[in-house]
């Protein structure tokens, strides 16, 4: 599909051209900062919802492509384009980003270096989803993690700079291993291209040997970003120190560039590899599920126990990715993809606000809250019982076409990983129970206050979207539809 | 009106939202929308019920209305109504209860600090439980069935402040949870091999004998654990008594008459499946019986007067599962209306009790009757119904039971066994609260008859205890039976042995109740002393509780603890001893550098240093030594070049 306007470009950079302009505005004017980065934010997801209307969603090619020829001596051109896995991801992207902005109000120290890092950030995330050349892909997947670092490393908790430098050498570790894979696939593809739509089509063919070994570098890159377990580790740490919008971005939108990768390049390319690896990875994604959640049932701290449940919630992604032949489990990932972000993010960012008025996030310190913040235990609640997968949420959703597309592929591992439905209801449970329910200590917590109307504004949408999922998913599933049924025929190669 | 039904469910749930984002404040609104979305629906359902008796087609009256959600190749969801008398039926249950639990919550919750919370709760319940009997699939029955959970998890602990309360929705929601994974699997085992969740699809494709064997079979247990769980069978049955934590009225709604029937619906519905697989009716059929006689006995010896009735439940849903597992459809689903009304009757009853004296033990209570006529009356009748005593409804829907039992010895005497269990605990229980003397004089005192609007829907009830039961009476050409019916309408011959064996199991039960507590003529402490072990074992519910805490929660606790350590030692230890490991590593490269590399090159530094002092020496400074230095070197180099004596060297090092 031709379009007059670059307007994958113009999604791109509308962040960096915020950066830009909240760096040229004085320091002192710190209420021009943040609704200037907000307005950015806005801006670009107005972007993405033109994309999204314009999206034709009845045909499996790449759509709104830019192109130009960039370094001529090594083929790395500038491509760009989308299709039905990368829409609802550009989407995701921009929408947490600005709420994450508008939570992130309430930062004071530093605020003009924040939204700037955080501007470059999301033009970084956006890159990655759009960018159809290695090269620039591995470029945007790099200029994510400097923005990032300092965003922990500065606005972080207590142990930020551990937690900082953690995630930095741990998902630069995984790079390099992306690093040599790009290259192999480079060097071996005639003539040399980087270019991801031309080794789709060519590198299936590559020998055995070859794709086993792209496909076992690109799988360790992004199975540290997803995280699969026993990859995980860095997950806890970055989160727990990370201030309240950054888990929201870690949660919602960075953990899904490693699903997305592995969707876009190492499944849709090297399918030898796939099928060499599929059974490995359906129980490295089992384990996930089940020790994710027995981790999360053990935490002592509210942030860390999220965090942990993201290791569970990821699991599903990958015995559904590794189920490569059914329609119904990829979709059923993509929706978890989808689902996992708004609902994490929602949970974050709940834990945020309530970090912000108690100093502690210590769950046996709170008890019977819900007498005092109904509102705030209800909205909490209704992520919770989201995230332990609750027919009408989006989570149930996706779960529900993870194991029923996984299922034929994997009837044992499917049958064991519904136990952590189970188990994920109980630290859920004992969690709300934990904070919410029970006697209330008015001498310690009869001063906090009710979630305000900012927070409230910040995560309805989130809230919307996971109950209009859950009950109606056609809208998603349509969007994405021909190009999953086209990615299962790559796949299958 | 049937082609409208679906709109059913959506009243309580816009009561729900209204009151949720607008009402909450305004108690008298709330209640009144939540009530009156329940009556409405109340009457459209009887609308439905009248018109599906007036279809007098081929078969069965069935009528299927969906649209899809999702599509991918061949999985597909849907959402849709499927009616048929089932449907009708349960929708007539679920109303006409929930409506009574409406109106009598309107004096029991008088005052309570969340009153407006309470109504949306109880219409949200209704929504979700309306949704579950009208669904179409099983896909779709699922999510109400899950849903249903939710309100009931939010309901038993809806007094969160108390730790017993919120503990006991938690262990409610858990439990049920564990019985899902089951029924979750047989979902994916029917989209696997049959490739569709849709009722009529799946039945048609069972029927026609594509899936049968092995397979068959384990998909309908699996599908029977969802029912287990629900229903509260053994051996997930130890959450219901601990739900009597919640408001009385939700006991009698969700955890008496509704909710925990559901999983009786379930099997009913699947009733294809379960006649398909003989060996799976046969576990349902066990499960059932074990379950009544196993809840009966322990009602015998318990004295909180809701936990009686709790495990009165247990029994009485036991019952019904047995009947459906030996092929007693009509029976099982006649006794599940029945029950619903009586049981509804007893919790609300007993609720007006304990509004009355504020204590839930019936050791406290007694001579009651004196002070509360109408809900002592109510509550007989109703305890008769539930014995099983001529004419009242429970005696004409057990007695199908007991026919249906009635073709395999064991199950005919469990049966019977518990008709008299049944009998005689509801009347020490009658006996013991309403009369003789007070027992605890202060609650006595200040016990009074309950508002209106408590003792309406008894009396409302108490007339369906008695009546309800009469569509079924086997003399009758167009009864229940010929309504509600699975393959063929059969028509129930009347056993008059077994309908006065029954009975006279009954008056043996109420009879010694009567001896008991009534007289005084047979001591219970004596009783209890003589079968000491025995009573001991009742007493505590045959330790089951205290078996699952040491055999599954306690160890599971125990793994999660150690796999926090094991991620913070060994996974993140090993992601930190390459960090430190390299660290070191550096260090050592450091110092390498430093005293080696470095040494090298200062050493190299020195070595120079050393040899320009060394050739200093030669550097003298008289023309004549420098000439002759320059002699002798062309001297060598023309020695060199006219000879083969380079090409050798160059040879020896390797360069040609």
């Amino acid at each position: 599909m031709t379009y007059s306007f670059p307007i994958l470009s113009f999604i791109v950079f509308t962040p960096l051209l915020g950066m830009i302009v909240v760096m040229l505005l004085n320091r002192e004017r710190v209420t021009a900062i943040r609704w200037m980065s907000a307005v950015f934010a806005f801006i670009t997801m107005i972007f993405t919802l033109i994309v999204l209307k314009d999206y034709d969603s009845s045909t499996a090619s790449m759509q709104f492509m830019e192109s130009f020829n960039w370094i001529p001596s090594i083929n790395a051109s500038y491509l760009l384009g989308v299709d039905g896995i990368s829409v609802p991801m550009l989407l995701l992207t921009s929408l947490l980003s600005l709420v994450a902005i508008v939570i992130s109000f309430n930062i004071t120290n530093r605020v003009k270096e924040y939204f700037a890092f955080f501007l470059l950030l999301e033009c970084g995330m956006l890159g990655v989803f759009v960018a159809l050349d290695f090269f620039l892909f591995y470029v945007f997947w790099e200029v994510m993690l400097v923005p990032m670092y300092f965003l922990i490393g500065i606005w972080g908790g207590p142990r930020r700079e551990y937690a900082a430098i953690k995630f930095f050498l741990y998902t630069l570790f995984g790079s390099i291993f992306m690093l040599v894979a790009i290259l192999v696939m480079y060097f071996t593809s005639d003539p040399h291209t980087l270019s991801m739509i031309e080794l789709i089509k060519t590198a299936p063919t590559f020998s055995r040997g070859v794709q086993i070994f792209a496909f076992a570098f690109f799988f360790i890159a992004f199975a540290i970003k997803v995280p699969v377990w026993p990859f995980h580790t860095w997950l806890p740490d970055a989160h727990v120190e990370a201030p309240t919008a950054i888990s929201i971005i870690l949660a919602g939108v960075l953990l899904k560039m490693g699903t997305y990768g592995m969707l876009r390049v190492s499944w849709a390319m090297l399918p030898q590899g796939l099928h060499y690896f599929a059974v490995p990875i359906a129980i490295l994604g089992l384990i996930g599920i089940i020790y994710g959640a027995l981790v999360s049932m053990a935490q002592k701290d509210l942030k860390k126990l999220v965090a942990y449940s993201s290791v569970s919630h990821m699991g599903y992604c990958m015995v559904a990715l590794a189920a490569y032949g059914s329609v119904t489990a990829i979709a059923g990932c993509m929706f978890q993809l989808v689902s996992h972000g708004l609902i994490t993010g929602a949970m974050f960012l709940l834990v945020g606000v309530l970090y912000d008025r108690a100093h502690t996030r210590e769950i046996a310190a709170f008890g019977g809250l819900a007498n005092k913040l109904p509102v705030f235990t209800g909205i909490f609640t209704l992520f919770g019982m989201a995230s332990l997968g609750l027919p009408g949420m989006s989570g149930f959703i996706s779960e529900f076409m993870v194991f029923v597309g996984s299922f034929k592929a994997y009837p044992i591992i499917v049958g064991l990983a519904v136990l952590g439905v189970v188990l994920t209801a109980a630290y859920i449970l004992r969690m709300i129970q934990k904070i919410f329910l029970g006697e209330f200590d008015i001498a310690k917590w009869g001063g906090l206050t009710e979630i305000n109307l900012r927070e409230i504004l910040c995560v309805s949408p989130l809230a919307i979207l996971t109950i209009f999922i859950g009950v109606y998913p056609k809208p998603l599933a349509d969007l994405m539809r021909a190009t999953l049924e086209n990615l299962v025929v790559l796949m299958a190669r | 009106m049937l082609d409208k039904a679906f709109i059913i469910p959506f009243l309580p749930l816009a009561a729900f939202i209204a009151i949720v984002f607008f009402t909450n404040r305004r108690e008298k609104l709330s209640a009144g929308l939540a009530i009156g979305a329940v009556a409405v629906a109340w009457v459209m359902s009887i609308v439905c019920l009248i018109e599906m008796l007036g279809y007098h087609g081929e078969g069965a009256f069935q009528l299927e209305q969906a649209f899809d959600i999702v599509t991918f190749q061949n999985f597909r969801l849907e959402l849709g109504v499927l009616l048929d008398p089932l449907t009708a039926l349960m929708l007539i249950v679920v109303t006409t209860v929930s409506l009574m639990v409406h109106i009598y919550s309107l004096g029991y919750m008088h005052g309570d600090i969340r009153f407006s919370r309470f109504f949306a709760y109880l219409a949200l319940f209704t929504f979700a439980m309306l949704g579950l009997v009208l669904a179409n699939n099983f896909f779709l029955i699922f999510i109400f069935w899950e849903l249903v959970g939710l309100t009931s998890y939010l309901l038993i602990g809806f007094w969160y402040e108390k730790k017993s309360a919120a503990d006991a929705g938690k262990k409610a929601f858990i439990t049920t949870k564990i019985g899902d994974l089951g029924f979750t699997v047989g979902i994916l085992m029917m989209g696997m091999f049959l490739g569709t969740f849709n009722y009529i699809e799946v039945f048609d494709k069972i029927a026609a004998g594509q899936l049968s064997g092995g397979v068959l079979t384990t998909m309908a247990i699996l599908i029977f654990c969802g029912a287990v769980g629900k229903s509260a069978q053994v051996p997930l049955h130890v959450w219901l008594p601990d739900a009597m934590e919640g408001p009385t009225p939700v006991s009698a709604l969700i955890h008496a008459a509704t909710m925990v029937a559901a999983g009786v619906f379930l099997v009913a519905r699947s009733m294809t499946i379960f006649m398909a697989s003989p060996d799976g009716a046969m576990v349902v059929a066990v499960i059932g019986m074990v379950t009544s006689i196993f809840a009966a006995s322990i009602a015998l010896v318990q004295n909180d007067i809701k936990r009686i009735l709790a495990y009165s439940t247990l029994s009485q849903l036991g019952y019904m599962i047995m009947a459906l597992g030996l092929g007693g459809y009509t029976a099982g689903m006649f006794h599940l209306m029945t029950h619903a009304f009586f049981k509804a009757l007893l919790f609300l009853g007993a609720g007006s009790v304990i509004h009355a004296v504020h204590t839930n033990d019936i050791q406290e209570m007694g001579g009651l009757s004196r002070k509360m006529k109408i809900t002592t009356v109510t509550f007989i009748i109703a305890s008769l119904s539930i014995s099983g005593i001529f004419p009242l409804s429970g005696f004409w829907s057990k007695d199908e039971i007991i026919a249906t039992a009635s073709h395999q010895p064991i199950f005919l005497i469990v049966s019977l066994l518990v008709a008299f269990m049944t009998a005689f605990y509801m009347f020490r229980l009658c006996f013991l609260t309403f009369s003789g003397t007070p027992r605890n004089q202060h609650a006595y005192d200040h016990a009074h008859e309950s508002p209106r609007s408590m003792t309406w829907p008894l009396m409302f009830l108490a007339v369906l205890s008695v009546v309800a039961g009469w569509v079924g009476i086997p003399w009758l050409s167009h009864g229940f039976s010929s309504f509600v019916y699975h393959g063929e309408p059969h028509h129930v011959k009347p056993e008059i042995i077994l309908m006065v064996a029954s009975t006279v199991v009954a008056l043996l039960g109420i009879g010694l109740a009567y001896l008991m507590y009534y007289r005084g003529a047979i001591s219970p402490q004596a009783m209890g002393a003589r079968f000491k072990p025995l009573y001991t074992l009742l007493y505590h519910k045959y330790y089951v509780d205290e078996f699952y805490d040491a055999v599954i929660i306690k160890p599971v606790f125990a793994a999660t603890r150690f796999l926090w350590k094991f991620d913070a030692k060994v996974i993140d230890g090993f992601v930190n001893l390459n960090a430190s490991s390299t660290l070191r590593l550096a260090d050592i490269k450091n110092w390498f550098d430093i005293h080696i590399v470095d040494g090298i090159v200062n050493g190299l530094g020195l070595i120079t240093g050393a040899a320009s002092s060394a050739l200093r020496l030669i550097q003298t400074g008289r023309l004549a030594h420098y000439l002759l230095a320059v002699l002798f070197g062309l001297i060598m180099m023309g020695l060199l070049s006219s000879s083969n004596l380079l090409n050798w060297i160059l040879w020896q090092i390797g360069l040609q």
